[in-house]
């Protein structure tokens, strides 16, 4: 499964990315931003870290039982910090289809466009 | 995938000669139509693996072969650690060891027909399945080491299911050479509540029916005949072997430059199987397909104390447990000598022809139970390995159907209430926590999985032996 965010800097595109990134397992209106989970990422290579970013994303999320509807990404030369806002997995309720096992380096890119507009993308395994 | 790209050796074989830094050429098996279906991705993937150091005779491609990430889902090469063979994460893929297992029940149709709706609901209420769900058996870290170490054989040593049942599982259960000291606290903090899950997405467990036998004899040897009712587990190695494949994944990334690997993609990623980074992957790959045996190990479990509620004179034994995401030091015969390479297979599974040491005993001189899983629509097959199979592709055969259409797709055709009545009125009750999940899972979602079957059987990578149909299905 594809997945794509675009922002007008990287950081906004990582963190639409990871929207897309929640709205494979669920509808995103039907997460509450209710808690806050942060995390940190250090690469040095801008694309490599879009796949950190987004694995950070998915540990918390399996590990937490926790689906996120909101995020923040702050890119400080090769360091990461995302805060991400959601609510604990309610089968009921969030109806979550699948799993995402981790993003992987296929289609994996991170361009600017001629308008200056950020493209991060790349293939998650479900 | 335009066929007039390949050159075409039999029916079901083609061939991709080398070209460029290719260092041996690519084999697909697939009928004229499969080929038609197939993404022009993996003709870019199949060739990008015959450029990886050390890779023996071909890459190849399985029937229901798709776009993989790396190495095409449906993908087998082999490596010769001798001449700088690779390991590659991606070539086993993030589910480790999923893999099925089909199981006799000794009942007839009219048994399960009588129990039907209770019997569904006490398996769907039995074994934890989807996204969030949380399992009843947490491991100390000891305990966790032990289960990494000890498979399927460590399950039944703490009371989930007996004896017996290794005799019928790959590797008798366990798979020596784990290193649970290669696998990360984070792998193993994320497998913490997820023993004896299903999982989501493709993962199930169904009651299913044979309906057809094509091959007497082999059926007779697997103690199945039309009329019979097996049961049949897909899952892997849940969040612990996502969590290796994600971290190996990159450590082969990012460490590939410094083997002075060059790599046709990124995705691509690899480690000398002598390297450092190679055997931690071993070991903790190994690792993962011990854990994905216990897990199925303990489904099994589960679902025997669910019909011992429901339906008491069944009797689970085991038919056979195969892993489709694996990579296995084995022998093999290249160009005439005898060589221990590594295997991988990405969504293939093993196919052992009769007469070798691997198989249990019971069915050694048929050939080794190959266990196909289709949609809960449609059909499931049993195959069996054969003298033929070992010359092709390191007797390796399909795993499945394989997606047509996408996800996304999916959910815009179907609704998943009008897939489960739909199935209903045929006779098929559909138990997930997730409606949206049945709808991504549409039978109709899939390639016929008959068609896949039936170009393994006619290129000789396994025989078919029977079709099975779902009755119940619980899908994560």
């Amino acid at each position: 499964m594809g997945i794509r965010g675009y922002g007008p800097d990287p950081a906004e595109a990582f963190a639409q990315a990871a929207l897309a990134l929640t709205s494979v397992v669920t509808d995103l209106e039907l997460v509450a931003p209710l808690n806050m989970v942060e995390v940190h990422c250090e690469l040095d290579d801008p694309e490599l870290l879009l796949v950190d970013w987004l694995n950070a994303v998915i540990y918390e999320m399996a590990t937490r039982k926790m689906l996120f509807s909101r995020y923040k990404v702050y890119i400080d030369g090769p360091r990461l910090k995302g805060q991400m806002w959601g609510e604990p997995v309610v089968v009921e309720k969030h109806q979550p289809a699948v799993e995402i096992k981790g993003a992987t380096y296929t289609s994996l890119r991170l361009a600017e466009d001629a308008d200056g507009r950020w493209m991060a993308q790349c293939v998650v395994d479900v | 995938m335009q066929k007039t790209r390949l050159k075409r050796k039999s029916e079901c074989e083609w061939h991709i000669e080398p070209f460029g830094d290719m260092r041996v050429p690519a084999v697909i098996f697939a009928s004229g139509d499969l080929i038609e279906d197939m993404d022009d991705k993996v003709y870019e993937q199949v060739t990008n693996v015959a450029k990886l150091p050390g890779i023996q005779k071909a890459s190849y491609a399985m029937p229901d072969a798709h776009w993989g990430y790396g190495f095409p889902i449906g993908g087998v090469a082999a490596f010769d650690p001798d001449e700088g063979g690779v390991i590659s994460a991606g070539g086993v893929g993030f589910d480790i060891s999923c893999g099925v297992r089909t199981l006799h029940t000794g009942l007839s149709r009219e048994d399960v027909e009588a129990v039907k709706e209770p019997l569904a609901e006490a398996l769907f209420r039995s074994i934890p399945a989807g996204v969030g769900s949380r399992g009843q058996i947490h491991l100390n870290p000891k305990e966790m080491d032990d289960m990494l170490e000890g498979g399927a054989q460590w399950a039944v040593s703490r009371g989930y299911g007996n004896k017996n049942d290794l005799i019928y599982i790959e590797e008798k259960g366990c798979m020596s050479g784990a290193d649970p000291s290669a696998v990360s606290p984070q792998a193993k903090k994320r497998q913490k509540d997820e023993m004896g899950t299903l999982g989501s997405g493709n993962h199930y467990l169904e009651i299913q029916e044979v309906v057809e036998v094509y091959h007497t004899d082999t059926a007779d040897a697997f103690g199945i005949a039309p009329g019979d009712i097996v049961l049949s587990i897909h899952c892997g190695s849940r969040g612990l072997g996502h969590q290796i494949g994600t971290e190996f994944l990159r450590s082969m990334v990012l460490a590939a430059p410094g083997y002075g690997l060059r790599l046709p993609d990124r995705e691509l990623a690899c480690a000398p199987i002598n390297s450092e980074i190679g055997q931690q992957y071993l070991g903790a790959m190994r690792s993962a397909m011990n854990c994905a045996m216990a897990n199925r190990q303990i489904i099994t479990h589960l679902t025997r104390e669910a019909f011992s509620r429901i339906l008491p004179r069944a009797e689970l034994d085991l038919l056979y447990d195969v892993s489709h995401n694996t990579c296995k030091l084995e022998e093999h015969d290249i160009d005439g000598v005898i060589k221990s390479v590594f295997v991988h297979r990405k969504g293939a599974t093993r196919s052992f022809g009769p007469g070798h040491p691997d198989i249990p005993e019971a069915y050694r001189s048929a050939g080794q139970p190959v266990l196909i899983g289709g949609t809960m629509g449609t059909a499931s097959y049993i195959l069996c390995g054969t003298d033929e199979t070992m010359g092709h592709a390191f007797g390796s055969a399909v795993h499945g159907a394989g997606r047509r259409m996408s996800r996304r797709k999916a959910t815009k055709q179907w609704k998943g209430r009008s897939v489960v009545d739909d199935l209903h009125k045929r006779g098929i009750i559909i138990r997930s926590p997730s409606l949206r999940g049945v709808a991504e899972e549409a039978p109709g979602a899939y390639k016929e999985v008959s068609e896949v079957v039936n170009a393994a059987d006619e290129a000789g990578l396994a025989r078919k032996v029977a079709r099975v149909e779902p009755i119940i299905c619980v899908k994560g």
